[in-house]
């Protein structure tokens, strides 16, 4: 295929990739060092009280912010450096309290609660995922043929549900004194309220994304037992292995590729983690890297949006996923170099 | 196919296996058929700390209405007939149908009509026969099961839920169509080019894919909002403010969607043999007619798949349209998380539940009737990425 032929078929994507992927991205660099304000003006006012004899009057002196001729506030755009990643960061504060092994004020930072939060949670749910989804798959490819299809459809529920309302279902069997909640309750014999403290509703999370996500990892794992060398494994029969030593010495190898792909995959959404922390209204617990930079960018009571500390926010989001990413896309590099040539 | 005897599980293992495969089940459909069943009943009902209760619903039986165990019976009869139709019969008719090029269409049209039609069966056929029928059958046709549709009404009715449904239903149409035209062109390039350079765009796909998203709306938001000065220059009066715009969020959409759709793609155009579009070639075509005379025909199973996830990305999203669109053009899912921001009574809660249920319902049938190309498109990145 000639260079320009392919030019034109990939255009089209390349052009929007281009615009609304790399283009927003040098956009949020840009404005994560600059910020912009109202010029602010001072006035000043004479506001007066109604008062016996004559009113009493007293000036002062008021900022307010300058109109041009339209009646529009006017803006202007300083270069401030790196002080919306340390209104983000808040270094001081963060360093004085690692000096001091001061667990709690390291959690009072937004930042850096949403950073660690982010970070067990893709860490945590990732094993889990790759665990249970290899389960199903197994014990689905064990099953009679029969009952596979209705099985498949099932489990793709969880996967294919609105990630916010699929928090939300979640949310209706455990707050207050939901369905589930009552249930254990009922069992452990004491008042359980999961939505009062930050670990319930952490626990609740990890639990909504392993239910969400084990499905995917449950068919691709499916697909890939199929191809399974069923020599292979009944030489390691007539070698007297275990149904276990079958598992970890024949199926595991086989399906490995496979559990490469899945955790690739769950890092990348893990990491995105945000849906559950609107379905589970936890701002005031638990809260993660994307809803931080969502929340700066919400126009707070006064109508203004703090965008250079979102961007910030969201530049250091970034160096984020792609220091996760370092060693697995280097691995993927060389496995796609290796089929190329 | 025979198992040896030597590979048949013991005993044991089959009954745990079992258990799990069934626990597994309850776990996964659990939580969407309780607020099913929750979005049925007054909120005293939905509430309830019985679980029997919310299922019986007495309280809504009572003030409301309920059905008889024969409206049932006949009921999950209907259900099964439909899902039987929408498995076997509706896919043979699309086929049938649509005229080829067209399958995508045919298949939005069919899903559009199937909806409608279950929903004029449940929600007025179906009352309307059982109101005769029940007198008839004595013990049988006496109400037992609380049953109402008031939130749905409030929803869809009162809280003009419709308009949300249509701004959902224009994003995500938007999003389908033109994610597709432009990444199966894309797709078939990079599968067919085995340059550097289709790779060096591979890889920098991934790593757009890997940002998340509220990194690219951090960047988009700002001009946005100003864009009517920023284009002024350009385009003079006729600047638009992106922000708010569905179409503006429908391109958004379809670019963040890009690197899924083309790596999807082009691993689905890898598997069509490269001989096809070379025979073709070879009697003449160029590159552009053998795709759309040779290729295209062929390759509809994988550009569903795809439209199938596209379609997951725009209906489910909540941080693009939340933040790009304002109230009036404001989608489903955002609308409904924010029902919870006000003071929210337990009507208010149940209303809410029924709108999530309203909204997972398209998407129930979509598995319904796409489960195998669901299934293959989740596969197709892992077999060979």
């Amino acid at each position: 295929m000639r260079f320009k032929t392919f030019l034109a078929f990939v255009g089209p994507s390349l052009f929007l990739m281009l615009i609304f992927i790399a283009a927003p991205l040098v956009t949020v660099f840009w404005n994560s060092f600059h910020i912009t304000q109202p010029v602010y003006e001072r006035v000043e006012v004479e506001t007066c009280t109604p008062g016996f004899l004559a009113p009493t009057c007293t000036t002062s002196v008021v900022q307010q912010p300058q109109l041009d001729d339209e009646g529009k506030v006017i803006t202007e755009t300083t270069f401030v450096g790196l002080e919306s990643y340390r209104n983000v960061l808040e270094p001081d504060r963060f360093f004085r309290a690692v000096e001091n092994w001061d667990w709690n004020t390291v959690n009072n930072i937004r930042f850096w609660k949403a950073l660690r939060f982010t970070l067990v949670f893709t860490l945590l749910t990732m094993p889990m995922v790759v665990g249970v989804g290899l389960l199903i798959a197994i014990v689905v490819n064990g099953t009679v043929q029969s009952i596979k299809g209705p099985v498949i459809f099932i489990s793709l529920l969880p996967f294919i549900i609105t990630p916010v309302i699929g928090a939300l279902a979640i949310r209706w069997l455990f707050i207050g004194d939901g369905i589930l909640t009552q249930a254990m309750e009922g069992w452990l014999q004491r008042d359980i309220a999961l939505f009062a403290q930050g670990w319930t509703i952490e626990i609740l999370m990890y639990v909504y994304r392993v239910w969400h996500v084990a499905p995917f990892a449950f068919v691709v794992f499916y697909a890939g037992l199929q191809t399974v060398n069923q020599d292979t494994l009944e030489s390691a029969i007539i070698d007297g292995a275990s149904r276990f030593q079958r598992l970890r010495y024949v199926i595991i190898p086989h399906l490995m590729p496979l559990i490469v792909f899945v955790m690739l995959i769950h890092l990348m959404d893990a990491y995105r983690v945000f849906e559950e922390v609107i379905g589970f209204s936890s701002q005031a617990h638990v809260i993660s890297l994307q809803w931080l930079t969502y929340d700066f960018l919400m126009p707070d009571e006064a109508g203004t949006r703090a965008i250079s500390r979102a961007s910030a926010s969201a530049m250091l989001t970034m160096v984020g996923i792609i220091v996760l990413l370092v060693i697995p896309l280097r691995r993927a590099w060389r496995d796609q170099r290796g089929t190329a040539k | 196919m025979s198992v040896p005897k030597s590979l048949r599980p013991p005993l044991r293992l089959k009954v745990l296996s079992n258990g799990f495969l069934t626990l597994w089940c309850i776990i996964a459909a659990f939580p969407i058929v309780w607020i099913t069943i929750m979005s049925f009943k007054t909120p005293f009902d939905a509430f309830s700390a019985n679980p029997l209760n919310v299922i019986l619903g007495p309280d809504t039986l009572n003030k409301v209405d309920g059905l008889s165990l024969a409206e049932i019976a006949v009921g999950i009869a209907l259900a099964w007939l439909l899902v039987l139709t929408a498995r076997n019969w509706l896919p043979r008719q699309v086929v049938h149908y649509t005229p080829p090029g067209m399958i995508g269409f045919g298949w939005l049209v069919a899903a559009l009509v199937f909806g409608i039609v279950t929903l004029i069966l449940y929600m007025s056929v179906l009352p309307g026969v059982m109101g005769f029928v029940n007198p008839l059958l004595g013990p049988l046709g006496h109400d037992v099961l609380g049953l109402t549709t008031e939130h749905y009404q409030a929803v869809w009715v009162d809280r003009n839920f419709t308009r949300n449904f249509g701004n959902s239903m224009l994003v995500t149409a938007g999003v389908v169509a033109i994610s597709l035209t432009i990444g199966t062109l894309a797709g078939y390039g990079l599968a067919r080019s085995g340059t550097d350079l289709a790779f060096w765009l591979l890889i920098i796909a991934l790593i757009f894919r890997a940002l998340p998203h509220s990194v690219l709306v951090a960047g988009y938001l700002p001009v946005f909002i100003k864009s009517s000065e920023i284009l002024r220059p350009i385009m003079g009066d006729a600047a638009p403010t992106l922000y708010g715009q569905p179409w503006a969020v429908i391109v958004v959409l379809v670019s963040i969607n890009q690197p899924f759709t083309i790596w999807m793609l082009r691993s689905f155009f890898h598997n069509i043999p490269a001989e096809l579009d070379e025979a073709a070639r070879v009697d003449g075509c160029s590159h552009f007619q053998a795709f759309r005379r040779v290729i295209m025909p062929v390759m509809w199973p994988g550009v569903i798949t795809a439209g199938l996830f596209s379609f997951l990305l725009a209906y489910n999203d909540f941080l693009v349209t939340s933040l790009l669109l304002d109230g009036q053009n404001m989608t489903m899912v955002p609308a409904i998380a924010g029902m919870f921001n006000r003071e929210t009574t337990a009507s208010d809660e149940v209303q809410a539940i029924a709108a999530a249920v309203s909204i997972t319902a398209p998407l129930f049938v979509l598995v319904l009737v796409f489960q195998r190309q669901i299934v293959s498109g989740l596969t197709a990145g892992a077999v060979k990425g």
